[in-house]
C-alpha cells in the first residue's frame, strides 16, 4: 500500500516548477549562509557556543521556566501553561472573549501552526490576518507554510503576481516585487490599527529579566506586538535561555545561518505592557506556553538534543531531500530534517514515523546546524524505536509499531547468514558464477538504473592469489 | 598514528566483495606496494550497517561482533569505503555501549581508517603518474565526509597524479540519494537524487568518475548505464593503482 507521504511526494516530484522554486532559493539560501561564515574556526567556536547556551538552558528547563513565569509575571506579562494545542486555543480564545475581539492581526509563528490556531478561530467568527508578507500570501492562497522562515518559498514571483490579480482585482497586474509588497503593505496597514488584539511568536525568552525576544525583518512583528492594545505572544516551553548574555550570540548565529543576514531589521524585545506615560504598546501582554510533547522529548537524554533547535531552518535549505520534495510533501507543520525528528516524536512514531525513513542519513543538516543537534543520530534512534520489540523500555510514542513481521524476518535472515561465513561465502560464490540467472529488474531500483552487476569472482576468491595473509 | 606499522588488517566490505573486488585487490596491492604486509581475515562478511541504519539494532550487533572477533592484534584496520569505515569508527561504540564487549568494540573503533585517510595521513604515500593526460569528477560519500571528515584525502592523491586534471561539478558536495535501504524505501525520492547528480557530473564532459565509496558508484553507475553511454567510474584504490603500477 502507498503511504499519504509517499503519494503525496510522488505529486510533488512532478511539479517542475515547483521544484525549481525550491532549487533556485536553497541555492541561494546555501551561498548566503556560507558567505557569513568565511573563516571556519571562528564558525566551529560560535556553534560549540550556541550549543553549550543551549544545552545549558535545557538541562535546567523546569527550573528556569519557574525563574521566566516569575520574572514575567512581576513585569506584569500574563504567563499561560498549555499542554495540548487545544488547551492553547482555548486560552487565546478566552482572552478574545474577554475582549469581545473578532479580529487579530498575527506576526509569524510556527507555533500557532502547530496549534492549527487559524481555523480554531475562524470557526468561531473570528477573523485571522497574517501579516508577515509570506504567510500573508500563502493565507490568500488557503495554504500551509513551506518552510518554517520562508513560508512562501515554494512560489515564484509570476505565481505570486497572477495570486494577487486574482484576489485583488482591482489594483492593476504587476510582477514588480517591490509594487506587490507595497500592495500588501497597504491593505495591512489599516488592519494593525483597527485590530484589538496582535498575536506573535516568540524567538528566546529569558528567564533572567521576563523578556521575549523577537526576531524579524519586515517590521510588522513591531506592528502585531505593539499597535492592537492586547499582545499574545505564543511558543514552545523550549525557548527559554537563562540570561539576557545568552542572547547576542544565538541572534548572531540566528539570523546568518537562517537567511545569510549578519542582523536581522527589527529585534523586539518585549519586558512589560505599556506603562504609565508611554505612548505606545499594548495595555495587556499575554503570553502562552505550549508543551505539546516536549516534555515528552525532554525525559529522554538522547532525544533531548532535539530541543536545542533556535528555528534557523539551515537544515531545511541544506537538505538534499527537502529541496526535491518541498515542505508540503512532509504533511507536517515543521517539514525538512527538523521536521522528520520533531513530527515523528510529537505526534508518535506510528502517526509520523515514516518521515525518520526519508532520509539518506547524509548528515548536511548537522553539519550546519548552529546548535550542532545531530540529525542523522536521532533519526537512526526513531528508526529503532520504531521496530524495537522492547517497546516497554522507551517513551518515545509509537515505539515499536513500525515493526513488521516480514521485515524483521528479512533482518534476521541476513544476520544469520552474515554471522556464519561459510554460508555467507557460498553464497556469494555462487551469486556471481550464476550471475547471468539473477534477475535485471529490482523493482523501484531498476526505475531509472540497470541492475547492478555481480564480478565474475568475489573478493575473496581473489585475494588467494594476492598473497596476503589469512588468519 | 604518526609511524608506519608493518601490518594491517585489511577489510574489504560487503559490496566490494561481490561488486568491486577489483578496488579491494588494487587496495591490498597499494598497501604492500607501500611496504605493508596485509592481513585478510577470510571469516569478514559484512559490517553490519545495513541493519543498524534500519533499526535493527540486535541483529546489526551480532554482526559486528563477529567481525570485531577478526581483528584481534592491535594494528590499524583498513577499509576502502567511508561507509563501512565510518560504521566500524563512528557506531560500534554506540552499538556495544553497556554490552560486555563494549570495550572491544571501542578498541576496534579506535583503530579504523578509510583506505584514502590512511594511505595519505599515515603512509604519506608518493604517486608517481604513468597514465595518459586524463579529465576527472571526483564524487566523495557523504559518511567519507561528514562522518569520517576525510573528504580532502581523495583529493590530494589525486592532486598527486600529475596528468589527472579534476574538474569541479555543480552540487559536488550533495548526496547521491543512495543512502542503503534509503534508495529502496523511497525510490521516487532517491531517483530524483540521483538523476540530478548524474546530470551534475555529465555536465563536466570528464573522462571518468571516481569516488571512495562503491554504494555511490554503484547507484551513479546504474543510473548512467541505464541512460546509455555510461562514464567509466571506479573506486579511488583501482584509479590510483592502475595509473602508477608498472
Ligand atoms: S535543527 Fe538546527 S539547523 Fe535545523 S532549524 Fe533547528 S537549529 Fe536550525
Amino acid at each position: 500500500m502507498t503511504s499519504t507521504f509517499r503519494q503525496t511526494v510522488r505529486a510533488n516530484l512532478a511539479k517542475p516548477e515547483v521544484r525549481a522554486n525550491f532549487y533556485r532559493a536553497m541555492d541561494g539560501l546555501m551561498t548566503r549562509r556560507l558567505d557569513q561564515f568565511p573563516d571556519k574556526a571562528e564558525l566551529e567556536r560560535l556553534r560549540t557556543q550556541s550549543m553549550a547556551i543551549r544545552a545549558n538552558a535545557l538541562s535546567k528547563l523546569p527550573e528556569l521556566l519557574e525563574t521566566l513565569e516569575a520574572n514575567l509575571t512581576r513585569n506584569g506579562i500574563q504567563v499561560h501553561w498549555a499542554e495540548t494545542p487545544e488547551q492553547g486555543n482555548q486560552i487565546v480564545q478566552a482572552i478574545l472573549e474577554r475582549h469581545n475581539a473578532k479580529s487579530i492581526i498575527k506576526g509569524k509563528s510556527m507555533v500557532s501552526e502547530e496549534m492549527g490556531m487559524n481555523h480554531f478561530l475562524e470557526a468561531l467568527g473570528i477573523e485571522c490576518l497574517e501579516s508577515d508578507l509570506g504567510e500573508f500570501i500563502i493565507q490568500l492562497d488557503g495554504e500551509t507554510p513551506s518552510h518554517i522562515i520562508m513560508p512562501a518559498i515554494h512560489k515564484n514571483r509570476i505565481q505570486i503576481a497572477k495570486l494577487f490579480h486574482q484576489k485583488f482585482p482591482d489594483i492593476p497586474y504587476t510582477e514588480d516585487v517591490d509594487e506587490l509588497t507595497q500592495t500588501a503593505r497597504r491593505i495591512l496597514r489599516d488592519k494593525f490599527y483597527a485590530a484589538p488584539v496582535g498575536l506573535s511568536g516568540v524567538n528566546f525568552m529569558v528567564a533572567e529579566t521576563g523578556t521575549l525576544c523577537l526576531v524579524e525583518n519586515e517590521g510588522n512583528g513591531r506592528m502585531s506586538t505593539t499597535a492592537p492594545p492586547v499582545h499574545i505572544a505564543v511558543t514552545g516551553i523550549e525557548k527559554v535561555v537563562e540570561s539576557l548574555s545568552d542572547v547576542p550570540p544565538l541572534l548572531s548565529i540566528l539570523t546568518r545561518s537562517a537567511t545569510g543576514q549578519p542582523i536581522t531589521t527589527y529585534f523586539n524585545m518585549i519586558s512589560s505592557p505599556r506603562k504609565v506615560g508611554e505612548k505606545d504598546g499594548p495595555e495587556e501582554v499575554h503570553l502562552v506556553l505550549l508543551d505539546n510533547g516536549r516534555s515528552n522529548i525532554y525525559s529522554d537524554p538522547e532525544l533531548l538534543a532535539t530541543l536545542r533547535c533556535i528555528r534557523c531552518g539551515a537544515c531545511i535549505n541544506h537538505c538534499p531531500v527537502y529541496v526535491r520534495i518541498g515542505g508540503h510533501s512532509y504533511g507536517t507543520v515543521y517539514p525538512g530534517p527538523i521536521g522528520s525528528i520533531l513530527e515523528p516524536q510529537k505526534a508518535g512514531l506510528d502517526v509520523h514515523g515514516e518521515l525518520a525513513q526519508a532520509s539518506t542519513l547524509c548528515g548536511a543538516c548537522s553539519e550546519v546546524c548552529p546548535v550542532r543537534i545531530p540529525i542523522p543520530s536521532i533519526l537512526n534512534r526513531l528508526r529503532y524505536d520504531g521496530v524495537r520489540k522492547d517497546a516497554a523500555n522507551t517513551n518515545t510514542v509509537g515505539s515499536g509499531k513500525r515493526r513488521t513481521l516480514s521485515e524483521a524476518a528479512t533482518w534476521k535472515t541476513w544476520a544469520w547468514a552474515a554471522t556464519h561465513p561459510t554460508i555467507y561465502h557460498a553464497g556469494s560464490t555462487l551469486a556471481t558464477r550464476f550471475k547471468g540467472m539473477l534477475p535485471t529488474n529490482l523493482g523501484a531500483w531498476t526505475t531509472v538504473r540497470s541492475a547492478p552487476k555481480l564480478a565474475e569472482s568475489t573478493l575473496h576468491q581473489q585475494v588467494k592469489n594476492l598473497g596476503v595473509d589469512h588468519e | 598514528m604518526a609511524t608506519k606499522p608493518d601490518t594491517i588488517y585489511f577489510f574489504g566490505t560487503c559490496l566490494v566483495d561481490l561488486m568491486y573486488p577489483q578496488a579491494g585487490v588494487s587496495a591490498m596491492q597499494l598497501l604492500q606496494r607501500a611496504g605493508v604486509k596485509v592481513i585478510f581475515p577470510p571469516a569478514q562478511t559484512c559490517c553490519g550497517q545495513p541493519a543498524w541504519n534500519s533499526g535493527y539494532r540486535d541483529e546489526a550487533r551480532s554482526v559486528a561482533r563477529a567481525q570485531i572477533a577478526l581483528f584481534p592484534k592491535p594494528i590499524p584496520i583498513v577499509i576502502p569505503s567511508g561507509s563501512c569505515a565510518g560504521m566500524m569508527k563512528v557506531h560500534y561504540p554506540e552499538l556495544f555501549a553497556g554490552q560486555q564487549d563494549e570495550a572491544q568494540a571501542v578498541d576496534v573503533a579506535s583503530r579504523v581508517y578509510e583506505l584514502t585517510e590512511f594511505l595519505v595521513d599515515v603512509l604519506k604515500i608518493e604517486l608517481q603518474d604513468l597514465g595518459e593526460p586524463l579529465t576527472v569528477a571526483v564524487h566523495t560519500s557523504c559518511s567519507a565526509r561528514r562522518e569520517m571528515g576525510v573528504a580532502d584525502k581523495i583529493e590530494s592523491l589525486l592532486g598527486q597524479l600529475s596528468n589527472v586534471q579534476r574538474v569541479e561539478h555543480a552540487r559536488k558536495p550533495e548526496c547521491c540519494g543512495f543512502g542503503g535501504t534509503f534508495a529502496v524505501k523511497e525510490p521516487e525520492i532517491s531517483a530524483a537524487m540521483v538523476l540530478d547528480k548524474v546530470t551534475h557530473i555529465r555536465n563536466t564532459g570528464v573522462d571518468r568518475l571516481i569516488s571512495q565509496e562503491c554504494g555511490c558508484l554503484m547507484n551513479i553507475g546504474g543510473v548512467m548505464a541505464k541512460q546509455g553511454d555510461a562514464l567509466p567510474h571506479q573506486h579511488i584504490a583501482e584509479f590510483l593503482w592502475e595509473r602508477t603500477h608498472v
